[in-house]
């Protein structure tokens, strides 16, 4: 068994790269980071420390867009998205923990795209681990890890506010 | 023809008769029990064994639709039914269209069911004219043409008045009023019961004292005229105790319960089952207990199937709306043998209440096997059971509340006058 | 028997009545209701959830106002919402309730919101619709109003938090009303340890107590220590048919002003499920008052209308 990467060094590789497309000349201004509830909301809070705490931070739960909620119906407790910027001809980063089959990443351009129309939107995601069913693409990826259909590889967020990853087996 | 009937158990509660026994019919009467008579060579045999033979049942209330409402059921339909359930003699209310308040109707009715060869039909006659509560009616003419009595059916008689002098001309002529005690002010657009299930159903409801005031005033006037009086399908635990203390007192009153209301009560409905919209209401549960107690200590005389067939689209309704009423006839037998077994009663007891008792109320020499009666006989197996559904039922009325239950109790075979009118499975 | 209200799998697949509604599925919608809040606040304010799914308004008894709000609800979660108004004599010209569902369901129904003058008219019709269709009851005769009901409990758990310590009060025509029939089943279900009814005999079906109330006849005992009042609106036809003898004599004593609601405890909240009969049951005053919540009554309707709708028609894990 391959051992788990580190969540923190992961996530300030990310904040590494993700500011070097922030110094493109006139990109800061106009970026927002979009967190998608929950890990990917942890995630784009430790990002946003990492980048200086100025840029730009909202958050969104993806519930109300799913594909399969005729299948598995809703979860009750969603949490509150909040967009507190203009989405209208923003540059913005959407942050998601595990980037999987690109579902969850369709339903949250969907949400935002009912906010206005940005300019552009890349993703930035800690773990790809492949298993693509859309055509979803990450911009900036921690890393890449192979993972069996039956294990889910999931972030979290300890007391002290430590990032990890762990895996589980899948429901 | 003649029949020997063999292997039977003969349960003849007024001849006091529980056991196996011969019996023999000739000339449509019975011949002999027991004892074969001289030269008597049987043209048919029935084997009997394993079955209960007692008297043809009589029912005190069956609607048989005609004249007016053959889209609910028809003499036709209703006549096999009747049969079916072993059934050999019923009393039809006068609540046909045009009500049975002229001679001619009765005459009309009479010979229809005559025709049929079926059960004897006796019919109540309208006691005011369109039973409209105004003008009474040509009683001795109708008694001519075969009225057993006269009755309101489930019309209203609010003038008290007129209940007066309609029960004084009956009492006249010695003609049974039959009258079911419904206050109609205090009814105005009930469905159900006033109790729990009604208010916890938001269903317009029906007191008690509907009932109960109802029955005060009838007896009230039966003691001033001395007419005799049959009540029609009580339902209230007061109501009993008012009937009790009217017999007890001397006056010539008597009363049915229907079969619905001797094992169901308001907590039925349920969800909405309008088969449970049934008039008089389904009461509580004390008051279904008071009206099988007092069937059982002989308060309550006895028991009908008040068989009232509903086409289904009136049932395909919600509950206020759908129309009132349940098939009965095909159920009186098992369901009167059930209230017995429950009471811990045996089965002659059961069967003195769909025999013996209802001759008495309707004043005939009938509801018994003693030789030189007409041969009308019930055989029937105690043990059988059999699920109530539209396709085992013969009657046009497939709405019932025991739909889908499973009852014991199966006619096997009817004879009526001597004739095999009905045999099934 | 079965609880008609469940599937096979025990899921909600109508809603009929909230007697009989498990806590659990009473909290399950109040929470889904809190999550559609927050909608008004964005630019485009629908979601997806419904899309594509054909929701029939049947209103047997004329009525905008919730019609309204099941018409936003449905939309707001991008449902095609179809409205038909049967009154009496369309449905005299012999078409037959069972008929009307029947055509509807060949129009690709996929829900049902129903009101009806006749108790038990939801129960009926969820008992014969195909079994993909959800029947939701918009208000049954006398029997129930299971949204109202929801949506007053949202409010009360809105500006109280919890229910294992209220008094609740529920005043006026209780013997006619759908909605204090699904007030007292959500309230009890809920854990309120008192629930009152306050109101003359007249207006008071039999046995009222054996539904888990405590009965009063005079507001001034009745509203001591309570913390939410609900009024119920007093229709006109009741002062015929001697249930009541005028609307002056009825305000006067059961009527909430002012004065009668500072009986009540000092942070109590003033309801009514609407319409309101000013100067009839309740004062403008105390209608247009700090403690009336009246008004927020609606905004949460149409949040808890779409809870219920997506509840029904969603899958379940």
């Amino acid at each position: 068994m391959t051992q788990l990467p580190d969540a923190e060094q992961l996530a300030l590789d990310l904040a590494h790269r993700i500011g070097l497309y922030l110094s493109e000349p006139g990109r800061a201004a106009s970026c927002a980071l979009v967190g998608i509830h929950t890990g990917g909301a942890w995630l784009a809070e430790r990002l946003q420390q990492a980048l200086g705490g100025d840029l730009p931070l909202g958050a969104l739960d993806v519930s109300f867009y799913r594909d399969d909620f005729q299948r598995i119906g809703l979860h009750p407790e969603t949490k509150p998205s909040r967009i507190p910027f203009e989405v209208e001809g923003c540059h913005i980063i959407l942050i998601d923990d595990v980037l999987n089959t690109g579902r969850t990443v369709r339903a949250a351009m969907n949400y935002l795209f009912d906010y206005g129309r940005p300019a552009s939107i890349s993703l930035a995601v800690m773990i790809d681990r492949g298993g693509r069913e859309l055509p979803v693409a990450a911009r900036f990826v921690g890393a890449a890890i192979d993972l069996e259909r039956s294990r889910n590889i999931q972030l979290e967020r300890g007391a002290d506010g430590r990032l990890s990853l762990s895996l589980k087996e899948a429901v | 023809m003649n029949i020997h009937i063999r292997n039977a158990r003969l349960i003849d509660p007024k001849n006091q008769l529980d056991g196996r026994h011969d019996i023999y019919i000739a000339a449509g009467r019975i011949a002999a029990i027991d004892a074969m008579p001289d030269g008597f060579r049987a043209d048919r045999t029935l084997d009997a064994d394993g079955l209960v033979a007692c008297p043809g049942l009589i029912d005190l209330s069956a609607r048989l639709r005609e004249p007016g409402y053959e889209y609910m059921a028809t003499l036709e339909s209703e006549m096999i039914a009747a049969v079916a359930g072993g059934v050999t003699s019923l009393v039809c209310p006068p609540d046909t269209d045009p009500p049975l308040d002229e001679p001619g109707l009765v005459e009309m009715l009479k010979h229809r069911a005559k025709g049929l060869n079926q059960a004897h039909v006796y019919p109540l006659g309208a006691l005011t004219q369109k039973l409209e509560g105004l003008r009474i009616t040509e009683m001795a003419e109708l008694r001519d043409a075969g009225c057993i009595g006269f009755s309101q059916a489930d019309a209203p008689l609010v003038d008290t008045q007129v209940l007066w002098r309609a029960m004084q001309y009956a009492a006249t002529f010695d003609f049974t009023v039959w009258l079911r005690p419904q206050d109609a002010y205090l009814a105005k657009g009930g469905v159900a019961h006033d109790g729990e299930v009604a208010t916890r159903l938001g269903l317009p409801a029906i007191p008690a004292s509907a009932e109960t005031i109802a029955l005060a005033t009838i007896i009230a006037l039966a003691r001033d005229t001395g007419a005799r009086i049959h009540l029609c399908r009580l339902s209230t635990r007061t109501g009993v105790e008012l009937v009790r203390a009217a017999k007890a007192e001397g006056l010539p009153v008597t009363c049915d319960i229907a079969i619905h209301h001797a094992h169901l009560s308001e907590m039925d409905i349920g969800y909405f089952d309008a088969n449970c919209h049934l008039v008089p209401p389904l009461r509580s549960r004390r008051d279904r207990d008071a009206l099988r107690q007092g069937l059982l200590d002989g308060a309550v005389d006895a028991i009908c199937s008040d068989h009232a067939p509903v086409d289904d689209d009136a049932k395909l309704l919600p509950f206020g709306e759908a129309e009132a009423g349940a098939t009965g006839l095909e159920l009186l037998l098992p369901l009167t043998l059930k209230w017995a077994r429950d009471m811990g009663l045996p089965l002659s007891a059961a069967i003195a209440r769909i025999t013996t008792q209802p001759a008495r109320i309707l004043g005939l020499d009938s509801g018994h096997l003693s030789p030189g009666q007409p041969a009308d006989l019930c055989l029937f197996d105690p043990e059988r059971y059999w699920k109530v559904e539209p396709r085992t039922l013969k009657s046009s009325g497939k709405n019932t509340p025991f739909n889908g239950v499973e009852l014991q109790g199966r006619v096997r075979c009817t004879l009526v006058d001597g004739q095999v009118v009905y045999e099934g499975a | 028997m079965n609880n008609p209200q469940l599937d096979k799998n025990g899921e909600l697949q109508h809603l009929l009545t909230i007697d009989g509604l498990p806590r659990a599925m009473i909290n399950h919608i109040m929470d889904t209701a809190a999550s559609f809040l927050n909608l008004a606040e964005r630019e485009v304010k629908k979601v997806p959830l419904l899309r594509g799914k054909a929701i029939f308004n049947l209103f047997f008894e004329p009525s905008t106002r919730t019609r309204t709000t099941f018409e936003i609800a449905a939309k707001k979660l991008s449902a095609d919402v179809i409205n038909l108004n049967i009154d009496a004599s369309s449905a005299s010209k012999g078409e037959t309730l069972l008929d009307t569902v029947d055509n509807l369901t060949a129009m690709q129904a996929d829900m049902f919101v129903v009101r009806h003058a006749q108790s038990g008219a939801a129960h009926f019709i969820a008992r014969h619709v195909a079994p993909h269709i959800h029947v939701v009851n918009a208000g049954d005769g006398r029997h129930a109003h299971p949204t109202q009901g929801l949506l007053d409990m949202f409010t009360i758990r809105h500006y109280k938090q919890e229910f294992h310590n209220l008094r609740v009060a529920i005043v006026g025509d209780v013997l006619h009303s759908r909605v204090a029939r699904s007030q007292i089943h959500a309230l009890t279900t809920l854990g309120v340890p008192e629930v009152r009814v306050i109101a003359p005999k007249t207006l008071l079906p039999s046995g009222v107590e054996h539904m888990g109330v405590h009965v009063y006849h005079d507001m001034k005992p009745g509203l001591k220590d309570v913390d939410v009042i609900i009024m119920l609106r007093l229709q006109n036809e009741r002062m015929r048919g001697a249930l009541l003898p005028s609307a002056q004599e009825y305000f006067k004593y059961y009527g909430l002003t002012v004065d009668k609601l500072a009986l009540a405890n000092p942070g109590a909240i003033v309801m009514h499920p609407g319409p309101m009969n000013r100067g009839v049951e309740i004062d403008s005053d105390v209608a247009d008052g700090v403690q009336s919540v009246i008004l927020s009554q609606v905004t949460f309707g149409i949040a808890v209308r779409m809870a219920v709708m997506s509840i029904l028609v969603g899958g379940h894990a």
